[in-house]
């Protein structure tokens, strides 16, 4: 068995190529985002890599003021906290995401519909280097 | 499709609780050995517990929390139940309540006439980045953990949402808070059982005694507003909007209807049970609403034959004070959008027209993970028996339903309970 484009640990290999690869049902034509290996609707497992645009819109959002290990490690605090989101693509699917270009200081002013564009953010170094996936403001 | 319908009957006859909150120096099994002697004690007729025959317990992550895996052969050997089959049940924040279905589907299905279903965790031996991470193995790590996404989060984005949904106003969710420490503060299990004025008070006490200036808070919800005294974990969701990191657990006897009566005077009947599961929270076509918690309440409902209009007493899955808001809709008390503006006109109190969480909820009362579903039915337990002391709701509940969300709606169970 050939190892598939579409399993679900290949979305970081392409994250690191900074490219954003979903899947796509060749029976029912449904994208999927993460990458499905299994297609819900059809309950089979033809599915191939599908290159998603990475155009997008804010969905819903929050700053985070109390940060998991990672991101601590990464520089955020209180006094230093970051924006995640769900983002709605153009395709139609919703992942989670860091957002940037956002005023963090000021949660109010961020809008949901807001237009966004994919950005590949690396963290980490040596062995423990790894691509996160973030969307901006366009 | 639609059989809704248990085998048997099966009856709900003693229930008790260890006090929520933090147990230094008191091991997990010695918690649990509390409740149990607790609901031994609510039993009306004695009976030999030793004619138990078998054991369900919600644990969501002791292998996390205090590196303890295996959790229901323990607590089964302490509470002296060694050699019955022994099985955890894990849904998240859910696994109580689902413990609790099992336990139920074993009796109805007339293997065991005798069950014992407990809840159980300890949360509080492990720093609070650390309970950040546990609690956030209960989302998709893969995808939203990996990108900052912490439990909180998650359902703040959920209050984002919903905000920007309906037009509601932030200021709601220190209501929910507030509304629920009133409640906790009847509640002598509450971990946190002091309503809000109470707490503000002592902060500027403890400032005088340090000689430090005193904050001007002109009233509760000043308190609350301030972000020194309230900051934020995840915007627009604060401190007092968050559940706490607990320590606790619950327990309570299931016998099949026929016999019911031989161990209590007063038992009660679960008349309706749902469970749903659903995706990870971005993977939803909606994040204003739980589509398990209505998948879960539409099954129970139906099971019971009875409307929400006939619920007497309920008790929901407050692990935030957004999640409370969008339960009361999910449950079919209130339409979409119109929960927030229920709980601003304070219809949602125990003075209310609606009380939801008469407990406290798990804001006040507590969030010892796997324990709360069972410690929901508690709660139900001494409300429809009219032993609910100062926090009773009037008018002699009969009809009691918990709302049990594991992660953030990836699991939902809802019972229903009726006093005959
Ligand atoms: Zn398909």
């Amino acid at each position: 068995m050939t190892e598939s484009e579409v399993y679900t640990h290949q979305f970081s290999k392409h994250l690191a190529e900074r490219q954003l690869i979903g899947s796509r049902c060749k029976r029912c034509g449904r994208v999927f985002l993460p990458p499905r290996s299994w297609c819900p609707d059809c309950q089979q497992n033809e599915l191939e890599a599908y290159q998603f645009s990475g155009k997008g819109k804010l969905a819903a959002f929050t700053v985070v003021y109390v940060a998991p290990t990672a991101m601590l490690a990464a520089g955020y605090d209180r006094k230093n906290p970051y924006c995640v989101g769900v983002v709605e693509l153009e395709e139609g699917e919703r992942i989670p995401a860091q957002i940037f270009g956002v005023d963090v200081q000021h949660p109010e002013s961020i809008r949901i519909g807001t237009p966004l564009q994919a950005l590949f953010v690396e963290r980490g170094e040596g062995e423990h280097k790894k691509t996160i996936l973030g969307f901006e403001v366009t | 499709m639609t059989k809704r319908k248990l085998g048997r009957g099966v009856a709900v006859v003693a229930a008790g609780m260890s006090k929520f909150g933090c147990y230094n120096g008191m091991a997990t099994r010695d918690i649990f050995v509390e409740a149990y002697r607790e609901m031994l004690a609510s039993l009306d007729h004695g009976f030999d517990p030793r004619e138990i025959e078998a054991v369900y317990i919600g644990n969501y992550s002791g292998d996390l929390f205090e590196g303890q895996a295996h959790m229901a052969p323990l607590m089964t050997d302490w509470a002296g139940l060694s050699p019955r089959p022994a099985t955890r049940v894990e849904d998240a924040c859910a696994s109580g309540s689902a413990a609790l279905r099992q336990g139920m589907l074993a009796v109805a299905s007339g293997l065991y006439d005798i069950v014992l279903v407990g809840g159980v965790e300890k949360m509080s031996e492990l720093p609070t980045e650390r309970v950040t991470d546990t609690l956030a193995t209960a989302s998709d790590v893969v995808y939203e953990a990996a990108v900052g996404f912490t439990f909180p989060a998650l359902y703040a984005a959920m209050a984002t949402a919903y905000m920007h949904e309906y037009g509601a106003d932030p200021e709601v969710f220190l209501q929910v808070g507030y509304k629920n420490h009133e409640h906790g503060a009847l509640n002598p299990k509450a971990q946190f059982g002091q309503p809000i004025r109470e707490i503000m008070e002592a902060r500027k006490a403890s400032a005088i005694r340090k000689g430090l200036p005193v904050p001007e808070w002109k009233d509760e919800f000043d308190f609350l507003r301030d972000p020194r005294a309230n900051p934020y974990i995840a915007w627009p969701l604060r401190l007092y909007d968050c559940s706490p990191i607990s320590d606790g657990a619950a327990v309570v006897l299931l016998v099949s209807e026929e016999i019911a009566r031989n161990f209590s005077e007063a038992p009660l009947y679960i008349i309706g049970s749902g469970q749903a599961s659903d995706a990870a929270t971005h993977d939803r076509p909606t994040l204003t609403s739980l589509p398990a918690a209505r998948q879960a309440a539409r099954q129970a409902y139906e099971m019971a034959r009875i409307t929400p209009q006939d619920v007497d007493a309920v008790e929901v899955h407050d692990c935030f004070t957004i999640a409370e808001i969008i339960a009361s809709e999910d449950l079919g008390f209130f339409e979409a959008g119109e929960g927030w503006k229920a709980a601003e006109d304070g219809v949602t109190s125990l003075k209310g027209t609606r009380p939801i969480n008469s407990s406290g909820g798990l804001k006040s009362k507590g969030h010892p993970v796997g324990a709360s579903g069972v410690g929901q039915v508690v709660e139900i337990w001494h409300q429809l028996r009219g032993e609910a002391g100062e926090r009773q709701i009037p008018g002699s509940p009969a009809i009691g339903l918990t709302h049990n969300v594991g992660g953030t709606g990836q699991t939902c169970v809802v019972n229903i309970f009726e006093r005959r």
